[in-house]
């Protein structure tokens, strides 16, 4: 019989070990001592020894059921918790070693074993496959904040390049009340006011456009021209035009939305075919009537890729037209403004948020999407 | 031998019998990048109220577009046509006719029951009226159970009879059939001629039907109409005299076989003009 080998799990195994034997840390320059040892932490000793046994135990079996890799991922959460552990609780951060780093690496070969049998999990239970979907991109996510954690303490990378999580976090949780205003300023006021000004009145020019042949001819590439114009270029000019407030922006964004929205809504408009078309006349149906019944409807789609395009460049337009005057609230005033202050982990708290809610409301709208267009074949399932 | 034969003796008709489609002379010439293309030249046909009549002929020679004539989705471009006295256009106005695509043309958002609904719906009818209509158009196709399927879950079979459903959910008249069949197996094909043959006795509808199965053709029709290509014509109509409540056991007499033999005949002749 030949046994394949789980080169992941081998890798696993093999880095442990050699953290075990590697300096933990490197040597503190004012007593020239080394900083840890392994043997002083029992935690991080039973961690590393569980990673050589479970690794070379799968690099045997192989890592084929959810199970095993769940296995794996949960000797891989204590490795973490160690490792963060060892950092901060023993002095090892900005002295980390070429046995920490091998530790690292270890835990690095099983994460990715084990999200890699997730994410290659298939089930007919709607409810299992749906949490195997949330689990991979979560447990990725978490990896990567891990990773950036422990890259910038191990280095001690200094904190105006780049914070760690944990300090954004605390940033973050400690602003609430900043935050929740910025958001209400930015995000409530005025992208939302924009996204909905610039594609509805979008929505309503396509119509009317597409009953005029020469506008259809004139007005496209003129928008196309139009958004090509540098937010950079306009945001300054709609500060004069509409003042300090979120008007302001409002109006930069439906300068910025109204134009992809209003192209994809003439194509989807188009979009019927001429059999369909026919079969509206065979019907004596008007051209309300079929509107309403064929065009909009095979409009969708295009009129939801607008949407979903326009969710992200509302949001980066608010941001970026608050750096041309503000009043003392907003995202992208207080980005500008802390930066300046050297207060880099609340720039990041805030990018944070902007991360977040532009997360959140592209989510949102590619939901309704999917509701509204389930019959498009990009997201029909046969079943019956 | 002379193919072109006067059937439409105006002394042999009946009185009573109204023309619902009168055509004369005429022709269409589609204008392309590479010339001119004859699809149709110097058709005389009348079809009377009651008539089934069925065009065959070789793929190109214009049935489709003498349907879109008729259902004024295309326009001829010489000769006369008028749909129960009217220009096609008022026809259409009237919704005069139900037509079947070659295609099934179900709009994929609506579920199989809306589909059959849609010209219910734009003709402003009560929304109780129009599920009635769609449930007794769906159970003569045999589709009933399927109506909030959406198109994409139903065969290629199904999704046709679905569209026959549509077209026959307004009683029209007048029905304009393009190849309904085509795309089914013969068992249903042949139950589904029957039940069309049913409801065409039933109703007195007037039935235009494009196929290119003579056994079909000559099963189902009052008037076997032969076309030709390049350029499209008629070069036969055959009438035949079986009874209206005929039944798929007629396929096997003499009268039949020589009816089919005629037509095959004509179809083949039309092909040899090409050599
Ligand atoms: N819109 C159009 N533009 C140009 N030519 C056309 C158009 N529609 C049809 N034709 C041409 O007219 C001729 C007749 O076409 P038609 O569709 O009526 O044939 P058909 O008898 O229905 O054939 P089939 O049995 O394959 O359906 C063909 O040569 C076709 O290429
Ligand atoms: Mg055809």
């Amino acid at each position: 019989m030949t046994m394949k080998l789980d080169k992941f799990c081998l890798v696993a195994a093999i880095a442990a070990l050699l953290a075990l034997i590697f300096p933990l840390s490197g040597i503190d320059g004012d007593t020239g001592k080394q900083v840890a040892f392994v043997g002083d932490i029992p935690g991080l000793a039973i961690a590393m020894a569980l990673c050589v046994i479970a690794g070379a135990a799968f690099t045997w079996l192989g890592v084929r059921s959810v199970k095993a890799g769940i296995v794996i991922l949960a000797v891989a959460v204590f490795g973490c918790w160690q490792a963060v552990s060892v950092l901060y609780d023993h002095g090892v951060a900005g002295y980390a070693g070429l046995g920490f780093w091998l530790f690292i690496l270890s835990l690095w070969a099983f994460v990715w074993r084990g999200i890699d049998v997730i994410a290659n999990f298939h089930s007919l239970d709607r409810g299992k496959q749906h949490l195997a979907n949330v689990i991979v991109p979560v447990a990725f996510g978490v990896w990567l904040l891990f990773v950036w954690e422990v890259v910038v303490s191990g280095f001690g990378v200094p904190q105006v390049l780049l914070p760690p999580p944990s300090m954004i976090g605390e940033r973050f949780v400690n602003s609430t009340d900043i935050l929740a205003s910025d958001f209400h300023q930015t995000f409530v006021k005025a992208v939302l006011s924009g996204y909905v000004m610039g594609c509805g009145s979008a929505f309503i020019v396509a119509i009317a456009v597409d009953r005029v042949p020469f506008l259809k001819r004139g007005l496209l590439p003129l928008g196309n021209m139009v958004s090509a114009l540098p937010i950079i270029g306009v945001a300054p000019i709609m500060v004069m035009w509409f003042g300090f407030d979120w008007q302001s922006k409002a109006a930069v964004i439906v300068i910025m939305t109204f134009f992809p929205m209003l192209v994809n809504t003439v194509t989807g408009l188009n979009a019927a075919g001429k059999l369909e078309k026919d079969l509206m006349a065979t019907y004596a149906s008007g051209y309300w009537s079929t509107l309403f019944r064929l065009r909009l409807p095979a409009a969708m789609p295009f009129v939801f890729n607008a949407l979903k395009i326009n969710s992200t460049l509302a949001l980066i337009g608010a941001i970026v037209a608050e750096f041309f005057g503000t009043p003392i609230v907003g995202m992208g005033f207080r980005i500008s403004t802390e930066v300046g202050r050297m207060n880099i982990d609340m720039v990041w708290a805030e990018i944070a948020l902007a991360a977040l809610a532009g997360t959140a409301f592209y989510g949102a709208v590619a939901y309704i999407e999917r509701k509204a267009t389930s019959w498009h074949p990009s997201f029909r399932v046969r079943r019956h | 031998m002379t193919l072109k034969q006067v059937v439409n003796n105006v002394a042999e008709m009946p009185a009573s019998k109204k023309a619902v489609v009168d055509i004369k002379k005429l022709s269409l010439t589609f204008q392309t990048a590479d010339g001119p293309v004859y699809a149709l030249s110097d058709v005389d046909l009348t079809i009377e109220e009651g008539d089934f009549v069925s065009f065959i002929g070789p793929s190109g020679c214009g049935k489709t577009t003498l349907l879109r004539v008729i259902a004024d989705l295309e326009q001829a471009t010489g000769g006369d046509i008028s749909i129960n006295g009217v220009s096609p256009h008022e026809a259409r106005e009237q919704r005069a006719y139900g037509y079947v695509f070659q295609a099934p043309a179900l709009l994929p958002w609506r579920s199989i029951e809306r589909n059959v609904t849609l010209p219910l719906e734009i003709m402003e009818i009560s929304k109780e009226e129009r599920i009635k209509r769609a449930q007794e158009a769906l159970k003569l196709v045999e589709l009933n159970g399927f109506e909030k399927k959406f198109p994409w879950q139903l065969s290629g079979g199904m999704q046709q009879r679905a569209s026959i459903a549509r077209a026959l959910s307004f009683d029209a008249d007048l029905l304009l059939m393009d190849e309904p069949f085509g795309a089914l197996d013969e068992i249903v094909r042949d139950h589904l001629n029957e039940q069309l043959l049913k409801l065409w006795a039933r109703t007195n509808k007037t039935v235009a039907f494009v196929t290119h199965s003579i056994p079909e053709a000559v099963y189902l029709s009052t008037k076997i109409v032969v076309m030709s290509p390049r350029p499209g014509r008629i070069i036969d109509v055959i009438e035949t005299d079986f009874p209206k409540d005929r039944t798929l056991d007629i396929r096997e007499t003499p009268e039949f076989l020589e009816i089919a033999h005629r037509v095959r005949e004509g179809l083949r002749a039309g092909h040899s003009n090409d050599d």
